[in-house]
């Protein structure tokens, strides 16, 4: 069976404007890198990626943009949603020295790796990269878990004025990176990955997803990669043979949308 | 070693099984990955006349015993559906574009589209159980099938396919108006219709309340449609259904099938299905003494 769980929405909290977390009881084993689908009845069900684990709770963060996201801003704790999952592959921590970069509201699932890789006593530092400073949030969750954070917001209101993946080329010219994990607007990401060179990446990718178990072909990207299934993390080398990888979507129709 | 290659009408195929509709095929680079994974053709998404987004999800779910969806035929519409069609021209297996329309005029000029993208056959969906106007509301209507099939056969050289739905009163009447329409085979069959409701929240899951039911469950449904249509026409019948393994094939061909589609079996065992299930089908034909194919077609009937 594979048929959205009941559960009960825990907390609601606001991390930044038009951005929230909910948590809810889900006690199946998650790794950092996957997602749920969740089902609100009469409206929609998405794909979410987590953005908190522990043994029996989990969370996810989402910006009020869709139908879906709407309605789910404004449940209030006690409701009822539907979770099915984990789906995907979750993503591999290895090396000593990890770089993580977020892009909007892509830090939200990066945050739970670094958490795993800093109980691993691995150096972890991070790129938060937003428009603006009101858009900023998990600064100092990550803080907390001991990750050396660095900020760039596009209008220069806090830290680095800029592009994430331009003070992301400081510091891979700067440090020894290891491996490099991002999750953000495409076209970011794919200047990212040409910055890389050989260093290992792995970049977690969205698309429009329909059936989020592998057959109905709505979500593939190259040569029929699932990102429900195959993904949605991907390491560089694949990407670098995905030519829609940064060039364009597909939406519910499968019409090509460029980024 | 037997030989698993199979004809249905004038097409020849390397081994009999297909790809099904609506299956890992809403773009070239999908469609190329189940050529890869050893599919002996492969069936388009369902392609209407204008883009449709489909419904809002959950559209597809898995339950005990098969998958239930209701996907509403989203799709790029049949000029840009086109450019992924025209990808795969150099394909060496045939590519069979399935098309759904609402009437006589629209078929026509969406199967002189595939013909054009390079399209071996189309197949006509005229089964889907959950798109209003399209699929089942056309496909039960004996004199509307017959119209459409002949005016499509009357205008595009490629051969036509019909596919059937099992959730109606009579299919072999129906197979048999698809045949006075000059048909050149019949696909069986389309999803069972069904729902699944929440008990928690006393909602049907999907978005769409009710949905076509696939998978084993209703592998006993297919096969039975199959053995009555094949012995009541004289054209090729395509088994679809619960296929998952080589047996489930060969029961299919004993029925009268000349060839299976493979569908949900893609999620139950993965891309590599087609692989599978033909290597299955060898040891068995191996095992039990047969060479060809067409020696099992029809065994049932004794």
């Amino acid at each position: 069976m594979n048929i959205p769980t009941i559960t009960t929405i825990l907390t609601s909290t606001t991390e930044a404007r038009d951005i929230k977390t909910i948590t809810f009881r889900y006690p199946k084993a998650v790794i950092p890198g996957q997602f749920f689908m969740i089902w609100i009845p009469g409206v929609d069900e998405i794909p979410m990626s987590v953005s908190e684990i522990t043994k029996d709770v989990k969370g996810i963060t989402f910006r009020k943009i869709g139908d879906a996201t709407h309605a789910l801003y404004h449940l209030k704790p006690g409701s009822k949603i539907g979770v099915r999952g984990p789906y995907g592959n979750g993503f591999k921590l290895t090396g000593k020295h990890l770089l993580f970069v977020g892009g909007g509201t892509g830090i939200a699932m990066l945050t739970p790796a670094v958490e795993q890789a800093r109980k691993r006593k691995l150096k972890s530092t991070v790129i938060i990269g937003v428009k603006t400073k009101n858009e900023l949030f998990f600064e100092d969750r990550l803080r907390r878990c001991g990750a050396t954070v660095l900020v760039s917001t596009d209008d220069g209101s806090k830290g680095y004025k800029g592009f994430a993946s331009e003070l992301a080329k400081d510091v891979l010219k700067k440090e020894k990176i290891d491996v490099v994990f991002t999750c953000g607007p495409e076209p970011m990401m794919k200047t990212l990955l040409s910055r890389c060179n050989t260093i290992p990446f792995q970049a977690s990718l969205e698309r429009y997803m329909k059936c989020s178990i592998g057959i109905c072909g709505q979500c593939c990207v190259g040569k029929g990669l699932r990102v429900c299934l195959d993904g949605p993390i991907f390491d560089g080398k694949t990407l670098k043979k995905v030519e829609d990888f940064g060039i364009y979507r597909r939406d519910a129709a499968g019409r090509k949308i460029p980024f | 070693m037997a030989d698993i290659s199979t004809i249905i009408g004038s097409l020849r195929l390397k081994n009999p099984t297909l790809l099904a509709s609506g299956i890992m095929d809403e773009d070239a680079g999908s469609m190329q990955r189940m050529i890869d994974c050893g599919a002996g053709a492969i069936v388009t998404k369902s392609i209407g006349m204008q883009p449709r987004e489909g419904y809002a999800n959950p559209t597809v779910i898995e339950l005990d015993h098969g998958l239930l969806n209701a996907m509403g035929l989203p799709n790029p519409g049949i000029d840009l559906y086109g450019q992924e069609m025209i990808k795969l021209q150099k394909s060496k297996i045939p590519i069979i574009g399935s098309i759904y329309a609402a009437t006589a005029l629209e078929f026509v000029a969406l199967a002189h589209k595939m013909e054009q993208y390079g399209a071996a056959a189309v197949e006509l969906n005229v089964s889907c159980p959950h798109a209003k106007r399209y699929g089942l509301e056309v496909g039960c209507d004996t004199t509307l099938l017959q119209a459409i099939v002949s005016s499509i056969k009357k205008q595009v050289k490629i051969p036509v396919f019909v596919k059937l739905s099992p959730t109606v009163v009579n299919i072999v009447e129906i197979a048999q108006a698809a045949e006075k329409g000059n048909a050149d085979a019949i696909v069986a069959i389309n999803t069972v219709k069904g729902m699944k409701i929440d008990l928690e929240t006393a909602h049907p899951i999907l978005a769409n309340r009710t949905g076509g039911y696939s998978g084993k469950a209703i592998k006993p449904i297919g096969v039975r449609c199959v053995y009555d249509i094949a012995q009541s026409i004289n054209i090729p019948v395509i088994g679809v259904g619960g296929v998952t393994t080589g047996e489930d094939a060969i029961e299919y061909f004993m029925a009268g099938a000349s060839a299976v589609q493979i569908g949900s079996a893609v999620y139950y065992r993965g891309p590599d299905v087609f692989k599978l299930v033909c290597k299955e089908i060898n040891v068995w034909m191996d095992k039990h003494g047969y060479k060809k194919i067409a020696e099992l077609v029809g065994a049932a009937y004794q």
